[in-house]
């Protein structure tokens, strides 16, 4: 369904589904993940981790590891000390009082969490230097473990002494106190819920994996890392293991998955830099399963209050949001920005005059956390859209109604939102609808009122959830409002080789998307070549030196964009030495189909191909004009690009077991204009299991001394086939205006919207035998216990 | 110790440490780094692979264990005319994005379709459960599947 119609102008390249140029590579076996990397002469390390939450380091043997065959060298904390520049980078200190511990890349004296870095074995094998760790021999000093935020804001222990706090900061975003506390003492419906954000293991199929190859003569050094960000690791490995950073090539070879949490500057990597330097000899590790579970940054970790008020019929007059969110031991890289991310969308799609949002961080002994799929995103949209089924039941209506009763209008687009920011285009009603047609609203709800009715104990559950998000990481300039230690902009450099191939340089570095095949139909379809005949570079900083990565679903609209803009510019050029060709006025021709014409004035044409070969001889170019046909565009987008959606999950639960099994989804996605339908559709499946995985079943698990009880992926429970379902989907199309190609961004809306439409159909399933919340993971043990209490048994 | 096997329709005569994984041997020794390692429980089956025939999670299995055997990995399993079935239906439904799991999901396939050839779409899911995929959401891998069965 479009509802809108689309405002680029193409040639019909853009907008087809198109099978993916990367798949190839993919399915034989030929694309080499990091793993994958023949690095003649390297030598492996393995870290020794704390098996403790939190402890004092009392001495460290390292005289067995080192008697080990095959071991070469091992350090601890105090050896490496002196060759670092600066602790480990945390790019967002949200207010200017924020308070960061030192994070080293190998402990010093203390660790923070089971998994800190105590010691390093390095070795001629992977299997020596894991030979070499079993002979390290550290001597602890265990100190208490905080391990819930709620222990940890009482700074009963305080873990970093030298911070005096365990909170690292506050901070409030409140355009109108007085407002809202009117507002409240005013409204006839004040609802106040307080939700619960499991840690989450991000757990891409791929773990992480990091080689540093050094040329012990000039002193350059090439960093391999299964990466997201190798343009930013780049510039931050430069400021803390000091390698100039002309010095230093960042390359991300295939990476399977990252999902946020390869969005990072990660101690291996500092290590196997610091490592290779000094041995002048690759070094590489590769992270097993179960030390990704605890080496690696998990997600979510919130405590949530939200508060609605709300008139006679059920029309918000303010939300206020109040988190309590967890950091883990240390800040990584983004880890204090990731709850500012959803700072702005507690209010969700709705049309709230006021509006309040306080943030409390804090430090606890648990593995860091940072940004994962979505981050910040799924946690607000997940505590405006529960609380709304809250407020339906509380004016007696639908949970649809409430939602069409309150969402933005239409006609109020581009929208200034309560909290500041101004959202670029929207039509939520008719995602809504088309998805209550897709998961067919009325009968499901018949059949519901029916099994009730006959005392059935499988019940029904149908569960929306509306969403809109902030994606498209940048402007850099509100960016910097926010404290965000980078800008946001994109590189791109369009070349058109001599015998009209297309080269595509970009700073946006894919890990599994697809973009190769989007970015390349971008181009194909403006110079009117064959996609296959683009290639693109990417990944790399000595190939594609600008760029600033991939997260936040910022690839399209804002590297997409720059590619765009690099092959207009591109196009401009050209046609300047085709008019010299045709002796016409360069504003007089057009480029259609890989053609140059004159307008009006047929046969007076000259491919795209004779141009760039002219442009490559160079014999006859226009006076003063650069032989070649290339360009390069850095774009920073005037706004961030706001998608939406609505999904509705049908769940049913068995009332003896607990288990609860999706039985029907419904998503309905509005990205603005899709570039690929077939990635698009993709990109939502796999975003919608990842959602429902955290309704249903994923959580980190700790025991009270710290220890993480899930982490592999046979206690870690990652939903396979088996658990999920054929989904629908459908999508309506609402270009966004603040770029050219009217794209916003999918990749994160499937698990945004997924996670509460899934616990609002469990709750509303339940609903009749008293129960009026369910904690995440709703797993059958949390099912029957939450039956049970609301039927006055024990809880 | 030394082991014998056929991978890939290539004899091998090597000499392996006892305690080699048969996913080790088969991506550290003889360099066919097709074969992914997802996890260190057998839970995901990244590392699948045809040990004669039948699909088998390779990190389970020491190399020793696979003297005389018949190996196929990702690596041999297109033809001279091109993509194995298997690959082109997940190539043309679209069942892979990061492609990390793809190779032992393509090997788990093709050993479930062989198996049980008339499979409907939840048999597809749950003969493929021991195979995670972070990135898909299962529902054109079943697709792709369904459509190789058929
Ligand atoms: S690597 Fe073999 S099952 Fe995970
Ligand atoms: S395609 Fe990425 S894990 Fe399956």
């Amino acid at each position: 369904m479009t509802v809108t119609d689309d405002t680029v102008t193409t040639s019909g390249i853009i907008g087809q589904p198109r099978l993916r140029k990367e798949d190839p590579a993919l399915l034989t076996g030929e694309a080499k993940f990091m793993d994958d990397l023949a690095l003649p002469g390297a030598l492996w390390v393995h870290c020794v981790r704390s098996p403790h939450a939190h402890a004092t380091i009392v001495s460290i043997d390292t005289s067995a590891a080192l008697a080990t065959e095959g071991v070469e060298a091992v350090y601890t904390g105090a050896d490496l000390a002196d060759l670092w520049e600066a602790p480990l980078p945390c790019a967002w200190p949200v207010t200017d009082d924020m308070k960061s511990p030192d994070y080293w890349p190998v402990a010093q004296g203390k660790v923070c969490h089971v998994g800190d870095i105590v010691a390093v074995v390095v070795a001629s094998s992977r299997y020596t230097s894991a030979d070499g760790a079993e002979g390290v021999v550290v001597d602890y000093e265990v100190l208490p473990a905080v391990i819930s935020i709620e222990d940890a804001v009482t700074d009963e222990v305080v873990i970093h002494e030298g911070l005096g706090s365990n909170v690292s900061y506050e901070w409030p975003l409140i355009p109108d106190p007085e407002g809202v506390e009117a507002a409240f003492a005013n409204a006839t419906h004040h609802i106040t819920e307080t939700y619960v954000h499991q840690r989450l293991i991000p757990a891409p199929m791929e773990p992480r994996g990091v080689a540093a190859v050094p040329s012990p003569h000039n002193g350059d050094m090439i960093l391999y890392s299964s990466t997201q960000i190798p343009h930013i690791l780049k510039v931050m490995a430069a400021l803390t293991a000091g390698i100039p950073e002309h010095k230093l090539r960042v390359i991300a070879p295939a990476v399977g998955g990252g999902f946020g949490c390869k969005l990072g500057v990660y101690p291996e990597e500092i290590i196997c830099l610091t490592l290779a330097l000094r041995h002048g000899v690759p070094i590489r590790w590769t992270e097993g399963r179960t030390e990704a579970a605890t080496a690696t940054i998990q997600g979510r970790a919130q405590r949530q209050t939200i508060e609605l008020a709300a008139d006679e019929n059920g029309k918000l007059l303010a939300v206020r949001a109040t988190l309590l969110a967890d950091m883990g031991a240390y800040l990584q890289l983004i880890t204090p920005g990731v709850p500012l991310l959803g700072a702005f969308l507690f209010h969700g799609l709705y049309d709230v005059p006021l509006y309040s949002f306080t943030c409390k961080s804090v430090f606890t002994n648990l593995t860091p956390t940072d940004a994962y799929r979505g981050a910040g995103r799924p946690e607000a949209t997940y505590a405006i859209e529960r609380a709304m089924d809250v407020l339906a039941l509380e004016v007696g209506v639908g949970p649809d109604e409430i939602r069409s009763l309150n969402f933005i209008p239409t006609e109020k687009f581009p929208y200034d939102s309560p909290a500041g920011l101004v959202f670029d285009s929207g039509d939520y009603q008719p995602a809504l609808d088309r998805a209550k047609e897709l998961i067919n609203w009325e009968d499901r709800r018949a059949e519901q009122a029916e099994r009730r009715a006959t005392g059935s104990k499988t019940h029904l559950g149908l569960g929306i959830s509306t969403y809109v998000e902030m994606c498209g990481l940048a402007p850099s300039r509100v960016l910097a409002s926010l404290n965000y230690g980078a800008g946001g902009w994109e590189s791109a450099t369009v070349r058109i080789l001599p015998t009209c191939k297309v080269q595509v340089v970009t700073g946006a570095t894919p890990h599994g998307q697809g973009h190769e095949t989007a970015w390349s139909m971008i181009v194909a379809d403006r110079l009117g070549v064959d996609p296959d005949d683009v290639e693109v570079l990417h990944s790399d900083t000595a190939i594609s030196p600008l760029g600033l990565d991939t997260y936040g679903s910022r690839s399209l609209s804002v590297g997409g964009t720059a590619i765009w803009m690099a092959t207009e510019k591109v196009v401009e050029k050209a046609s300047l030495i085709a008019a010299h060709m045709l002796e016409a006025n360069a504003d007089d021709l057009e480029l259609a189909n890989g053609v140059f014409s004159v307008k009006g004035t047929p046969g007076a044409e000259v491919p795209l191909a004779g141009v760039a070969f002219a442009a490559f001889t160079a014999h006859d170019l226009p006076d003063g004009l650069e032989p070649n046909l290339q360009a390069e565009v850095t774009w920073d987008p005037p706004n961030f690009t706001f998608p939406f959606g609505a999904h509705i999950a049908l769940v049913e639960i068995d009332e003896e077991t607990g288990e609860v099994e999706i039985i029907d989804y419904a998503a309905v996605d509005d990205c603005g204009n899709q570039i690929n339908p077939m990635i698009v559709e993709g990109q939502v499946h796999g975003g919608i299991v990842q959602g429902i995985g955290q309704a249903l079943w994923e959580e980190a698990v700790y025991d009270e001394d710290g220890q993480c009880r899930s982490t592999n992926l046979g206690d870690y429970l990652v939903p396979s086939a088996a658990e999920t379902i054929d989904m629908k989907l459908d999508h309506t199309v609402t270009p966004s205006p603040t770029n050219p190609l009217g794209v916003k961004g999918i990749g994160e809306a499937g698990t945004i919207a997924s996670t509460p439409a899934v616990m609002n159909a469990v709750v509303d399933a339940l609903r009749h035998l008293g129960v009026t919340e369910m904690a995440m993971p709703a797993s059958p043990m949390r099912v029957r216990r939450t039956i049970e209490a609301a039927q006055g048994g024990v809880s | 110790m030394q082991i014998s096997l056929t991978i890939n329709g290539t004899e091998y005569c090597e000499e392996v440490e006892p305690r080699t994984l048969l996913v080790h041997f088969i991506r550290d020794q003889l360099g066919l780094t097709g074969t992914n390692i997802g996890c260190d429980t057998s839970s995901c089956g990244a590392c699948t692979i045809l040990v004669d025939g039948q699909s088998a999670k390779s990190c389970n299995l020491l190399a020793v264990q696979a003297e005389g055997s018949e190996i196929t990995t990702i690596e041999g399993l297109a033809g001279e005319d091109g993509l194995h079935p298997m690959q082109q239906a997940f190539h043309e439904c679209h069942a892979l994005q990061c492609g990390y799991c793809t190779p032992g999901m393509v090997l788990a396939s093709v050993s479930l379709v062989e198996e049980y050839p008339d499979l409907d779409g939840q048999g597809v899911r749950e003969g493929l459960e021991g195979n995670l995929c972070r990135c898909t959401g299962y529902q054109n891998i079943v697709k792709a599947v369904l459509s190789v069965g058929k």
